[in-house]
């Protein structure tokens, strides 16, 4: 990260005093050892306390925040629950941590108009269960969904395990109350459909907090499917478990998930969950969703294609009970590696075509490092989850499992996939960028920030290699237009 | 009339520009603008498709025609059911690929699957300077850095102008059918299709018809799926519906794409977005100007034939926190095509056409506004 700006450490009374003046004393949090709380989020392995941290209890006390920050030059690093796996809410020591943890209410539900509107420090699953009892849900889930907030859902864009057929965040997403940094409200979007004019509101979804700060957001619900049902599918090859996804996808039936396995976390996973994996190459968990005659519709062209591929295992839930157990392991995934080893959960999308490719060279990767690597992901949508197994006592191991994913995320963009399809590039990826994108690529995303954050103040050292936006960070040098 | 061969051309021409351009795909959305017409058409061509990954990347300047068949050969389509204006304003040419994303083009489906923009990937664009830009890719899930690609989607050519999309594409159903109901008004109807829209029964096109007060709903899948869904979804709207299959029911959806009913009539027609209960007060509250209404998206779409009134129309739907495009202009040209915008928004706007058109040459005013 960079070096924080003597001058802003030396004004934190100041800073302190004047948030003080617009926000409850409880709502501001500067005592060193409080200010530790914020000193990370998910990804642990970076940490700086904040000049201090702000949790305001409406749009308009969050406004009043962004203005004395602005007015006083402060960096402001907006944070939602804190459950980011890139460091997405790493603070610096010259910055102000904005949480939106006390804005939880429901505004609105409308199940005419299928949407409801929240406060964005809401979690993602208390949305889905805010209108469940109607037959309604929120569909993206991130599997951090229990603690996670809509803020950062927003900020990242976040995906899930069912977002081959319901898309993600942005897709789900009709409105927000958004913050600048100079401290004024706008609405993009709401309860209807589509902009006015330029798309905004899909421009501020996934730009990690960096173009304003979301307080409110108006969010598509859906119809609880009447029923869903997996099937468990092993194969003894990973090019054939590919080419089976890739066929199931061409025959036109779209499953809510198709989840794949390698043989590291099978193995893991069934150990440690007792889920009775068969132990193969390649597991894929498929599930479909409708009433019984549909799921039954759905299944025989799954299985149909499944056994032209010749499965060693093809096993059809028959039971609530069978489902829970199908999906056991899989659930059970990244507990049952974290209890084994340490490890580094990548995020990189492929072609789902080069699923093969990827993982057997992946698997060359791993060897030449010397580092075992465990695959579980989302096959459908191509977005990979390697976990890299290290251990964190071992002085060096940490800097190889890093030197190893940025290999394996080169290896994704090689492919023509991304770096990151749903935890965002926060500090984790941000001196990957220009592996996927050329000067000009991202000489037009930080011109967004220009326009949006004259001052880059707001999430600065994010996103952006810093040697490629060090001119802007370093005294507003934006080019300015006239 | 410059047409580029090439994406290097494009960005030549860009580079060396003063004067204000007229960006054209195929020409068939009803804009016209001064300026020398910088047309896409030669920048044609798949450069990829890929059946079992959902993927199709192709030159802006594909004619619409040329994708529909391709995809159609394999069983696939676009999903968000791109509206040919040609219906509507008669105008001639092809409409492009390009053109659709630029002006973010989607029909009934768009209420189940989403607009043109959730089904983008990736873009590569020449911006106002003649810079090559990239963003996106051809993958479905990435949060790789700012989403430029939902920003181009609809941004009518005025920050750059497309040189190749990338899009998910699905597959075609195996069966579809349309449940029909006449001599409903718009309240009752649109109490219906919301209604429909919030079973579990994936209804993919919820319409209604001024002419004949018709009620249309969709249900689209396997063939097994959808016999159940419209026997359950009849059940929930209380029966008495008629089930339309097949070509049929095809001919019924494109009738409602394309504004079919305003084909060849006389007015301004208005594309108006508000909250899907809105829509039968608005047409009550615009009755003097109205002469036709189409509802599509369970009513958040609201097509209106009108006769002057431009400035009420506007005050109406910025009551509801709606919008009001001008998709057919009658003899009022000052009348602006987009709903002007607050102004914190505007001033957005202008700020991101000025770094991405310095020179003020593409498409100049079109979406200007506040």
């Amino acid at each position: 990260m960079p070096q924080p700006d003597p001058q802003v450490l030396a004004r934190k009374p100041a800073v302190v005093a004047a948030l003080r003046e617009v926000l409850p004393a409880s709502a501001v949090i500067d005592d060193p050892a409080e200010t530790r709380a914020y000193e990370c989020d998910a990804l642990t392995a970076y940490r700086c306390p904040p000049l201090c941290a702000v949790l305001p209890a409406s749009t308009e006390e969050l406004a009043a925040v962004l203005k004395i920050c602005h007015r006083m030059g402060v960096p402001v690093v907006p944070r939602g629950a804190g459950t980011s796996l890139a460091g997405g809410a790493l603070p610096t020591a010259d910055s102000v941590i904005l949480g939106v943890a006390r804005m939880t209410e429901v505004l609105e539900t409308d199940y005419a108009n299928r949407f409801i509107r929240v406060q964005t420090g809401r979690t993602n699953l208390s949305v889905s269960g805010a209108v469940g009892e109607e037959g309604f849900f929120y569909a993206p889930d991130p599997s951090s969904q229990l603690a996670c907030a809509i803020a950062g859902n927003i900020a990242m864009n976040s995906g899930g395990a069912h977002c081959l057929k319901y898309g993600v965040t942005t897709n789900n997403l009709l409105g927000v109350t958004m913050v600048t940094m100079e401290g004024e409200v706008l609405e993009l979007g709401g309860a209807h459909l589509d902009a006015a004019g330029l798309d905004l509101m899909g421009l501020v979804c996934g730009s990690e907090g960096q173009l304003g700060v979301v307080t409110e957001a108006t969010l598509r619900i859906l119809a609880k499917p009447e029923g869903a049902r997996p099937v468990l599918i092993g194969y003894d090859s990973l090019e054939v478990a590919g080419q089976c996804v890739s066929d199931i996808i061409e025959a036109g039936v779209l499953p809510v998930a198709i989840e794949f396995m390698d043989r590291p976390c099978i193995r893991a996973t069934d150990a440690f969950s007792g889920a009775g994996y068969p132990d193969c190459e390649a597991l894929l968990i498929v599930e479909v969703e409708g009433s019984e005659a549909e799921i039954a519709e759905q299944l025989e062209i799954i299985t149909g294609i499944a056994r032209r591929h010749d499965p060693v295992e093809l096993r059809e839930s028959g039971s609530a009970e069978e489902s829970a157990r199908i999906w056991l392991g899989r659930k059970s995934a990244f507990g049952a590696m974290g209890q084994i080893n340490d490890y580094i959960c990548l995020d990189g999308t492929i072609p789902v075509s080069s699923l093969p490719e990827v993982l057997r060279r992946m698997g060359d990767l791993s060897r030449d490092f010397g580092l075992d690597v465990a695959n579980v992901f989302h096959a459908g949508d191509g977005n990979m989850h390697p976990l890299i197994l290290f251990n964190a006592n071992q002085e060096g191991q940490l800097a190889l499992a890093e030197g190893l994913g940025a290999e394996i995320l080169k290896l994704c963009v090689e492919v023509g996939g991304c770096l990151t399809g749903e935890h965002g590039v926060g500090v984790e990826k941000r001196d990957l960028m220009e592996h996927q994108y050329r000067p000009a690529d991202l000489e037009a995303q930080m011109r967004i920030k220009d326009v949006f954050d004259p001052a880059w103040l707001l999430n600065p050292a994010k996103v952006f290699p810093l040697s490629v936006s060090a001119a802007r960070r370093e005294g507003g040098l934006a080019p300015h237009v006239a | 009339m410059m047409r580029p061969g090439s994406e290097a051309e494009l960005a030549e021409i860009l580079a060396g520009a003063h004067a204000p351009l007229a960006v054209r795909g195929g020409g068939t959305r009803g804009v016209a603008l001064a300026g020398d017409v910088v047309e896409t058409g030669g920048l044609s061509g798949v450069k990829l498709y890929e059946p079992g990954a959902l993927t199709l990347v192709v030159g802006a300047g594909t004619p619409l025609v040329e994708v529909e068949a391709l995809l159609a050969e394999k069983g696939q389509r676009l999903a968000f059911e791109p509206m040919d204006h040609r219906v509507l304003l008669g105008g001639e040419g092809e409409p492009t690929i390009g053109g659709v994303v630029a002006a973010n083009v989607s029909g009934p489906r768009r209420v189940q699957v989403g607009a043109c923009r959730d089904h983008l990937l990736g873009v590569r664009f020449v911006d106002g300077s003649g810079e090559v830009i990239s963003n996106g890719g051809r993958v479905m899930k990435n949060v790789t850095g700012y989403d430029l690609v939902k920003l181009m989607a609809g941004s009518w050519g005025t920050l750059g102008v497309l040189s190749e999309v990338s899009l998910k594409v699905l597959a075609q159903p195996q069966a579809e059918a349309t449940l029909v109901r006449r001599g409903v008004g718009a309240a009752e109807a649109v109490a219906d299709l919301c209604r429909a829209m919030g079973t579990p029964y994936d209804v993919s096109g919820a319409a209604w018809l001024e002419e004949g007060a018709e009620l249309r709903l969709r249900i689209e899948g396997l063939a097994g799926s959808v016999a159940y869904r419209a026997q359950a979804l009849g059940a929930a709207l209380c029966g008495g519906l008629e089930v339309v299959e097949g070509a049929e029911s095809a001919a019924l959806w494109r009738e409602v794409r394309d504004v079919a009913p305003f084909a060849a009539t006389a007015g301004a027609v208005w594309r108006i977005s508000v909250k899907p209960t809105e829509a039968p007060g608005l047409l009550e509250a615009l009755a003097p100007h109205k002469a036709g209404a189409m509802l599509d998206w369970s009513g958040g779409l609201v097509w209106l034939l009108a006769t002057g009134g431009a400035q009420a129309i506007r005050a109406e739907v910025d009551k509801l926190g709606g919008h009001a495009t001008l998709v057919r202009g009658a003899d009022d040209a000052t009348v602006p095509m987009f709903h002007p915008r607050p102004a914190p928004i505007a001033r957005l706007e202008e700020g991101l056409r000025k770094r991405f058109d310095p020179k003020g040459i593409l498409n100049p005013g079109l979406m200007e506004g506040a």
